[in-house]
């Protein structure tokens, strides 16, 4: 005879489905994340548009899902492109300028571009809340139901990592990347085009926000406005996992979801942010040498 | 100080925003010019911490509107009236400034600005779940507070000097600051932080007393505002596009001067007013701000001043 569950171990369940479904949106974060930390790895350049070019994923989930009736997984490849190019043009309007100068330039010229866009987008679309419907088998497990969303989800976000790490690891390319982010004279020295290669890493970077876009608007509804608490996310992902090191903020991602599905069954959903960004605050008084010591040659 | 021309200067502005819709008792110029004195006090105290301190503070919001509802609850719910309750707002967001700022100034650079983000996050989801300040559906307050200072029409001419009168205070707290050795340790540390720590500039408390600084007078503008239009809710007091305008403002007029800082907003208010009239561009407010911005950050990030300076050097041993 099994045993019959007491109202605690029903409500341990309960919380440990919770926190297996925040790693499965954690690793999402964690992707979304390593654009942000990918870019400032390489030129210490915060990306302060990286929310608004999550949504810009979004948003052509919701053009290609439901406008013109494209599988939502399909959408990734063309915003793969599109969000590179965009990291590109935001490359040179933004960002070109400012490589070298205080990072507290880069941060209000980013600044700057998200405020346009945020512009363009609430101007165009208002606040209206989209949402795109994604139906997949979920995997049950006793009581608790995984939607399968989530689950493929985090199965695509380990993918897009892995292929990241791949490029940056085995191609001539990804290797260039990494010698730039390492020294960025002693790179050119040898003949790496290090201009080209910084637009190519600020495209990487909004490319990866934008198929992250993609995987959470297949899983939460959203508003021209979302991209602001993804990007605070993605900023205490970055700090927990060490600024400049993508392996690490798939790790902080993870950490992240953990966190979240533990808290959220006990706390109101808009003190979440709250909470995490307490942390961000705490982690980066509490360990600051650990992370810069982890910024140079960590990619 | 009273010998420096730009304390007059200074004063010379104040009389200015007293007199002109005094005269002729011109109700629009005073709604036009009430604004502006907005802009004014929250871009010079910004000031402080950007173009001093070099440090970013994407929260500036957060003083105006913790002040704003700490005044307006003060009146409503306790009967207070209007001049200890601005006082009271004043203090007690400093006081919390203080706090907050011990705590997140150990972030350098851009992290304390990320920082700052947050606290806005903060501070807004606890004020929408703040019950005794009503939620997410604000606070109003009852049209009898006017009947202390002469009915609501004369109460509208009394809150509008108590504006310019903050402003009037901004303004010189800037400059105070400027001259002074504090102010000298914070533009040091705006240059380089450790070079200014090694020369014994005590930081981390230069930085907190800045920020607390900056918090004192934009609470009290706050309080002022949202008494005067007797009501207050999250998302008016928290409204981040204010806390972004101030930030252009202060880039515009060029960071780290008085004179520009206000030259800048009062612009930047004219400009506003008229783009929110013309049909076309009312939707499109931050747009034409970030654009501004960036052109600033890329192409002038020595703003009006920095161009006066370049074309006029003559002018800067007169405009701060």
């Amino acid at each position: 005879m099994p045993p019959v569950p007491t109202l605690k171990t029903k409500h341990m369940l309960g919380i440990i489905a919770s926190i297996i479904d925040g790693v499965l949106v954690g690793l999402v974060y964690g992707l979304s994340a390593m654009g942000l930390t990918l870019i400032w790895g390489v030129m210490d350049v915060i990306n302060l548009t990286h929310g608004t070019m999550i949504v810009g994923g979004m948003f052509a989930l919701y053009f290609l899902a439901n406008g013109l009736g494209v599988p939502p997984y399909l959408a990734l490849p063309p915003v793969l492109i599109g969000g590179f190019l965009a990291g590109v043009l935001l490359y040179w309007v933004a960002v070109h300028r400012m490589v070298g100068r205080p990072p507290l330039m880069s941060l209000l010229s980013t600044f700057a571009v998200n405020l346009v866009l945020i512009g363009i987008g609430t101007g165009v679309w208002g606040t209206a809340l989209f949402n795109v419907a994604v139906s997949l088998p979920g995997v049950s497990i006793g009581r608790y139901t995984f939607p399968g969303a989530h689950i493929l989800a985090a199965v695509l976000a380990a993918v897009i990592a892995a292929a990241l790490y791949l490029f940056l690891h085995s191609t001539r390319l990804g290797k260039a990347v990494r010698a730039v982010a390492n020294n960025r004279e002693a790179a050119e020295l040898v003949g790496i085009p290090t201009t080209r290669v910084l637009a190519v890493s600020v495209g990487c970077g909004v490319a990866l926000a934008g198929l992250s876009g993609v995987l959470i608007g297949t899983l939460f509804p959203f508003t021209v406005l979302s991209g602001d608490g993804y990007q605070l996310k993605g900023f205490v992902v970055t700090v927990l996992g060490g600024f400049g090191n993508p392996v690490g903020a798939l790790l902080g991602g993870v950490a992240l979801g953990l966190l979240e599905g533990a808290v959220t069954p006990f706390v109101p959903v808009s003190w979440t942010l709250v909470i995490e960004f307490a942390l961000f605050v705490l982690v980066l008084i509490a360990f600051p040498a650990g992370i810069f010591a982890s910024r140079r040659g960590a990619l | 100080m009273l010998r420096r021309p730009f304390f007059w200067i200074i004063a010379l502005v104040i009389a200015a925003f007293v007199a002109a819709p005094a005269i002729g008792d011109d109700v629009d110029l005073r709604e036009s010019l009430a604004l502006a004195t907005v802009y004014i006090t929250l871009a010079s105290n910004l000031n402080l911490m950007l173009g001093y301190a070099g440090y970013i503070n994407f929260g500036s919001i957060v003083f105006f509107g913790l002040g704003g509802y700490i005044c307006v609850w003060l009146v409503d719910a306790h009967g207070w009236s209007l001049a200890p309750s601005l006082f009271a707002a004043g203090i007690g967001v400093s006081a919390l400034a203080f706090i907050f700022g011990l705590g997140i100034l150990r972030l350098r650079g851009p992290f304390f600005a990320l920082s700052t983000i947050g606290v806005v996050e903060g501070v807004q989801a606890f004020v929408q779940n703040f019950g005794p300040w009503g939620g997410s559906s604000g606070i109003y307050i009852s049209p009898e507070v006017f009947q202390p200072l002469g009915g609501a029409a004369r109460a509208l001419w009394v809150i509008y000097f108590a504006l310019v009168a903050t402003m009037g205070l901004s303004l010189y707290l800037s400059y105070a600051i400027k001259i002074s050795k504090f102010g000298l340790g914070l533009l040091a540390i705006g240059q380089n932080e450790d070079a200014a720590a090694i020369l014994g500039v005590p930081t981390p408390r230069y930085k907190a007393w800045a920020y607390s600084a900056s918090a004192f007078l934009p609470a009290i503008t706050g309080g002022l505002y949202f008494f005067k239009s007797a009501f207050i809710q999250p998302s008016d007091a928290f409204d981040l596009s204010l806390s972004t305008e101030a930030l252009v403002v202060a880039m515009l007029g060029g960071q780290g001067t008085v004179t520009g800082v206000a030259l800048g907003a009062y612009l930047y208010e004219e400009l506003r007013g008229y783009l929110l009239t013309s049909e076309m561009f009312s939707h499109f407010q931050l747009v034409i701000a970030g654009v501004l911005l960036l052109v600033i950050v890329l192409f002038f990030p020595g703003g009006l001043m920095g161009f006066i300076y370049s074309r006029f050097p003559r002018t800067q041993k007169v405009l701060e």
